[in-house]
């Protein structure tokens, strides 16, 4: 590829996450709950099951600080799927069309759109640490909070392409349903409200097997305990794995999208 | 008086038939709050260990009381979005101006709000039933909760219906969903109350979701208590008469502009 012609792309790559960006400043009201839901939840979990930690086990006394990550992760796979379905929205309205028509490479359609979500995701997931260090949740320290939300963002990159990948198939709003339950399930069927040992019946393991959970204890690590390599690599590992299924499946559809 | 009754019907089976054709409308009623039912069941099923928990049979009887309330506090949030969007089309407009009692568009909405949480009530209830979890109360404690069931979705059928009418915008009724949640965290929804903690235990003792919230679980855990009914009662009529004076303001708002 020429220098000219990579120019070309990241002005085309950049121009359209300036768009996804753009739709914060003009229609907020559409964006005010998805960055205050993590929020909502994060606070509401805390003081509704925040008597777990009593339980033997439990690997933190305070619950806020152990569900924070959690919120994260969540903040990401709704930001993901918001992606997803404003994709579908420009399907419908003959928009998205206009681009497949221009001479843009689709993999600068794809990334365009999916990292704008990595991007928008940084507005939920401060809120969340705003809130969550007036709390009391405890700091957790420059590398875990670098992990956690280079993670966060990645996730949210992971999960736009999920929400791309339906939006094609589909191509209409009413797949957001979809969309979000596939982020529910794939965040929430994880150790995301108490540790692995303390989780009950078919969750346990489901949760063992859900790669997000992977994920999760990467991005909780700083939070719970000191940052290591061992609780890094397998998080790492289980993001590029998924990243890499959602976006050979986002560009096949993509592909098939334009014949 | 028979032919309004008809009017309310058609409009109705309207209202179910959108929910049904719709999937973000039905998802709110049963696709989250399964999935809900479902973490927080794994999730936190230990909690029964806790000294200060009562005593039940699984944390999944627990737990069903929360479920169908966010179900149906859920439906009356997709009754007004799917209400602002008739008024957004002018579908309601066209009602108002119809030989019809002018109140009939937002009885029918009620009506398939009540259907709608009759349904809600059945499938928790039924899932429920095939992973484990017993009514204490047996047969009539089945009866007592889908009743309760069904008025507590009646009742925030107006919450609902009071917000499309006094905002007319489907996204400011769409973003109305996580105060649902803040609502049902605040109250013994999920949790016993004696185990929340500060400040949602106070707020809980104060908010009527905790008195619909026990009112609906005393039958699935324990006997049936004449008590506990009428609590739940209690806690529906005040969450009907403050949705009914907003509702009443709106439909006159409605008129005065139609």
């Amino acid at each position: 590829m020429t220098t000219t012609g990579m120019a070309f792309e990241l002005r085309s790559t950049w121009a359209l996450i300036r768009r996804a960006l753009n739709e914060i400043a003009r229609v907020p009201a559409a964006v005010i709950p998805a960055v205050l839901a993590p929020t909502i939840f994060m606070c509401g979990l805390a003081a509704v099951f925040g008597s777990l930690t009593l339980l033997p086990g439990f690997t933190t006394d305070k619950y806020l600080t152990f569900i924070l990550p959690v919120g994260f992760l969540q903040g990401a796979g709704f930001t993901g799927a918001a992606t997803g379905v404003n994709l579908a929205r420009d399907i419908e309205l003959g928009w998205f069309d206009r681009l497949l028509a221009s001479p843009a490479p689709r993999g600068v359609l794809l990334a365009g759109t999916v990292l704008s979500a990595s991007m928008r995701v940084l507005m939920p997931i401060t809120l969340l640490m705003v809130v969550g260090l007036s709390l009391g949740v405890s700091w957790p320290g420059l590398d875990g909070l670098v992990i956690a939300v280079l993670m966060a963002s990645a996730f949210a990159a992971t999960a736009a392409c999920y929400g791309v990948i339906l939006a094609l198939k589909f191509k209409t709003q009413a797949a957001a349903p979809l969309m979000q339950a596939g982020m529910f399930v794939a965040v929430l069927f994880t150790t995301a409200y108490a540790p692995q040992e303390l989780l009950t019946g078919w969750l346990q393991h489901v949760a063992k097997y859900n790669p997000v959970t992977q994920i999760l204890e990467a991005v909780r690590q700083g939070f719970v305990g000191d940052v290591t390599w061992a609780d890094t690599w397998p998080g790492l590992l289980a993001l590029a794995g998924l990243a890499a299924v959602v976006v050979i499946l986002a560009m096949r559809g993509l592909r098939r999208a334009g014949d | 008086m028979a032919g309004e009754a008809r009017v309310v019907a058609a409009l109705g089976r309207r209202s179910v038939r959108q929910a049904f054709r719709r999937p973000q409308f039905l998802a709110p009623i049963i696709v989250f709050p399964t999935l809900f039912l479902a973490v927080n069941t794994g999730g936190a099923g230990r909690a029964v260990d806790l000294p200060q928990f009562p005593p039940v049979h699984g944390f999944l009887d627990f737990q069903l009381a929360g479920a169908m309330l966010q179900s149906t506090m859920l439906a009356g949030v997709s009754a007004a979005i799917a209400l602002a969007l008739d008024i957004q089309i002018g579908f309601v407009d066209r009602l108002v101006a119809a030989p019809i009692a002018r109140a009939s568009f937002v009885l029918g909405r009620l009506v398939a709000t009540g259907v709608l949480g009759l349904i809600s009530g059945l499938w928790f209830l039924t899932i429920g039933l095939i992973f484990g979890a017993h009514i204490a109360a047996g047969v009539a404690g089945f009866v007592v909760v889908l009743v309760l069931v069904t008025l507590n979705a009646i009742a925030w059928g107006t919450i609902g219906a009071a917000l499309a009418l006094n905002t007319g915008s489907p996204s400011v009724a769409q973003g109305v969903f996580p105060i649902v949640f803040v609502i049902l965290f605040l109250s013994s929804a999920f949790f016993p109350e004696g185990l929340l903690l500060e400040p949602a235990k106070t707020i809980a003792n104060w908010n009527p979701m905790s008195l619909i919230a026990d009112g609906l679980r005393d039958p699935i855990i324990s006997d049936l208590s004449l008590d506990k009914t009428l609590e739940g009662l209690a806690g529906i009529a005040i969450v009907a008469s403050i949705g009914a004076i907003l509702c009443a303001r709106g439909v006159n708002k409605k008129l005065r502009s139609a």
